[in-house]
């Protein structure tokens, strides 16, 4: 039995090979839709376990102030009113923004940060930064304030961190240096974060800061998660109907492929089935044919978007699926992948290729190979 | 003995281009002889041999092969019966290009599970017995067209047959190679074995070692004694 098996597969090798251009060319083009839709499913989910690690460093509520329904600084005070509710445990101002730099025209996020105890005109960079700009420690980072003025700044550390994308495009520096900068009053702070002794208190505390100073939004660390987890979802949902038409050409071709046999493969069908082959052993030998193309695709696929993913930086979907504004400049995700997407991409494409192989090849081998000859001769 | 009785086979039943290839054939065929088919093309010699051969079941009658009735027998049955009982010499050879003399010769044991040391001892054997143990690496595509056929002649008796069934075998062949089949048929029969050709060349129906003729035309037996 296992004899046969390896005479099979023998067989099947040397037909694959003996229609070498047909089989790469499908090759080529079943490993690429491999690639394209594992690409999205590997970036949607990276991004999403990235968002819910860089959350689970985050504070459980923030509280910013709206002003006609737009974002504005937070007066301190509002910072000791909402100490004062029972259950908070802490409440801490943060100053933080945006920077565009002109030079590399990337945007970067600045933050004021006094437990490094950076000292005034240093400040910590981004791996990302450092990169894009090409600078390390020592080296001097111009910025620009709010008068127009270049201000240098020493580049004290660069960060490094397990995740790439809460601390790629990052620039520290201290509260004195980061309110001349912008102009910002020491009155106020971009938000508030706020802790509570007990987590399951947040939600309340939320009510209640809405109710005391209804000019403000406490937005919770789970809205946010939920927020990016649906974000995530419907852009690769975007990026997935537009992989349609790619998948939908694909399926065309790999049907035309399956369910029209050649004249050649028929008329070899029958000569095996006249030489004494069952119609079990060329279901077989088929079987093996169509699990070799779509296995090796299938894995080709993984690694090609593997590498395209975590190691080129998602080159083709950037402008799809991230925000250019936060998350740029370039960055690196940390590998993540979701088994269940994994299982499911095999379900979707190796699974319908094998049966829709095997279809037409039952229906050649199951009539008479007198039938066969005679058609296809 | 094969026995066919009254075996009519019609293909594309009940469409424009249905035709009848074989009327009400009964016939016997001896075993351990040559037995010829002969007629002109489209005389349903090829379908005759087809049905003979378990490679295609009649529209209507009965084949009868040691003592069994084996045209109404499931697929399976009728694959094992092609496999160990007939070896198959085709009008064009129908070797699979791509592949090497040996792993043609070899191809219908594969189904077997022999093990590859004792099927290619088994090959490379039957490849000296017709002079192309030198030619075992070559491809297909590289033989002439009387090395294609001995190779052809090798790979029907791979599974030691019974009976070999040959059609239009020396269709592609001159002279001087049409007797060499003829001689190389007349070795298998002394080895004990049956053998059923179906040609309109008179090198063969008209050779010293067919024992049997079978005259055929438009899908009918020609009763012996009536000119053809």
């Amino acid at each position: 039995m296992i004899e046969k098996q390896r005479y099979i597969i023998d067989f099947t090798i040397s037909a694959l090979l003996r229609r070498k251009g047909k089989n790469i060319t499908l090759l080529v083009s079943y490993t690429l839709v491999v690639a394209l839709l594992a690409s999205v499913m590997f970036l949607t989910h990276s991004l999403r376990t990235e968002a819910a690690f860089v959350l689970q460093g985050s504070p459980p509520l923030i509280v910013q102030k709206l002003v006609a329904g737009r974002f504005d600084y937070i007066p301190v005070e509002y910072g000791k009113k909402i100490g004062a509710f029972r259950g908070v445990d802490s409440v801490k101002g943060r100053l933080w923004g945006y920077y565009f730099d002109s030079f590399t025209g990337a945007n970067y996020t600045i933050m004021a940060f006094e437990e490094m105890s950076l000292a005034p005109g240093s400040i910590t960079i981004g791996e990302g930064v450092a990169r894009i700009r090409k600078i390390a420690v020592g080296d001097m980072f111009p910025v620009t304030n709010y008068r127009g003025e270049t201000i240098l700044f020493t580049v004290a550390s660069v960060l490094s961190s397990s995740s790439s994308l809460v601390a790629s495009d990052l620039i520290l520096m201290p509260e004195k240096d980061f309110r001349s900068l912008f102009n910002i009053s020491p009155a106020y702070v971009t938000d508030f974060a706020v802790t509570a002794g007990n987590a399951r208190e947040l939600p309340t505390i939320a009510r209640k800061i809405t109710k005391t100073l209804p000019d403000t939004r406490p937005i919770l660390r789970d809205e946010i998660l939920r927020t990016y987890d649906s974000l995530f979802s419907w852009r690769s949902g975007i990026l997935i109907v537009i992989l349609c038409s790619v998948i939908i050409a694909f399926l065309i071709f790999s049907w035309d492929r399956a369910s029209g046999l050649s004249a050649e493969e028929k008329y070899e069908i029958g000569i095996l089935k006249a030489l004494g082959w069952d119609t079990s052993d060329v279901l077989m030998m088929k079987f093996w044919e169509g699990a070799a193309i779509s296995l090796t695709s299938f894995l080709g696929g993984l690694v090609l978007a593997y590498v395209h993913v975590f190691f080129a930086s998602t080159t083709l979907f950037t402008p799809v699926l991230k925000g250019w504004s936060v998350l740029y400049p370039d960055f690196r995700l940390v590998p993540a992948i979701d088994a269940f997407q994994v299982a499911a991409l095999f379900f979707l494409s190796v699974v319908p290729y094998t049966v829709a192989t095997i279809i037409p090849v039952w229906r050649a081998a199951t009539i008479d190979p007198d039938t066969v000859m005679r058609a296809y001769r | 003995m094969i026995e066919l009785k009254s075996v009519s086979k019609i293909y594309n039943k009940g469409r424009p281009n249905e035709f009848t290839a074989l009327r009400s054939v009964s016939i016997s065929i001896q075993l351990g002889k040559i037995n010829v088919f002969k007629g002109p093309s489209g005389s349903g010699k090829t379908t005759l041999l087809s049905i003979i051969g378990c490679m295609a079941r009649p529209s209507s009658g009965r084949i009868i092969f040691q003592d069994r009735e084996i045209a109404s027998l499931p697929e399976r049955f009728l694959t094992e019966i092609r496999r160990k009982t007939f070896g198959f010499i085709f009008q064009h050879f129908n070797l699979i290009k791509g592949i090497t003399v040996l792993e043609n010769v070899m191809l219908p044991a594969y189904p077997e599970g022999i093990t590859r040391s004792a099927l290619k001892k088994r090959a490379l054997d039957l490849l000296d017995l017709f002079d192309l143990s030198n030619k075992a690496s070559s491809h297909i595509e590289w033989l002439s067209g009387g090395e294609a056929q001995r190779a052809a002649i090798a790979r029907a008796l791979i599974n030691n047959p019974a009976v070999i069934i040959a059609d239009e075998p020396t269709a592609h062949l001159d002279t001087k190679l049409s007797s060499e089949f003829m001689d190389a048929m007349h070795k298998l029969k002394k080895d004990g074995r049956t053998i059923v050709i179906a040609s309109h060349d008179p090198i063969v129906y008209d050779s010293k070692h067919t024992d049997e003729v079978i005259a055929m035309r438009d899908g009918e037996v020609i009763p012996a004694g009536i000119r053809t």
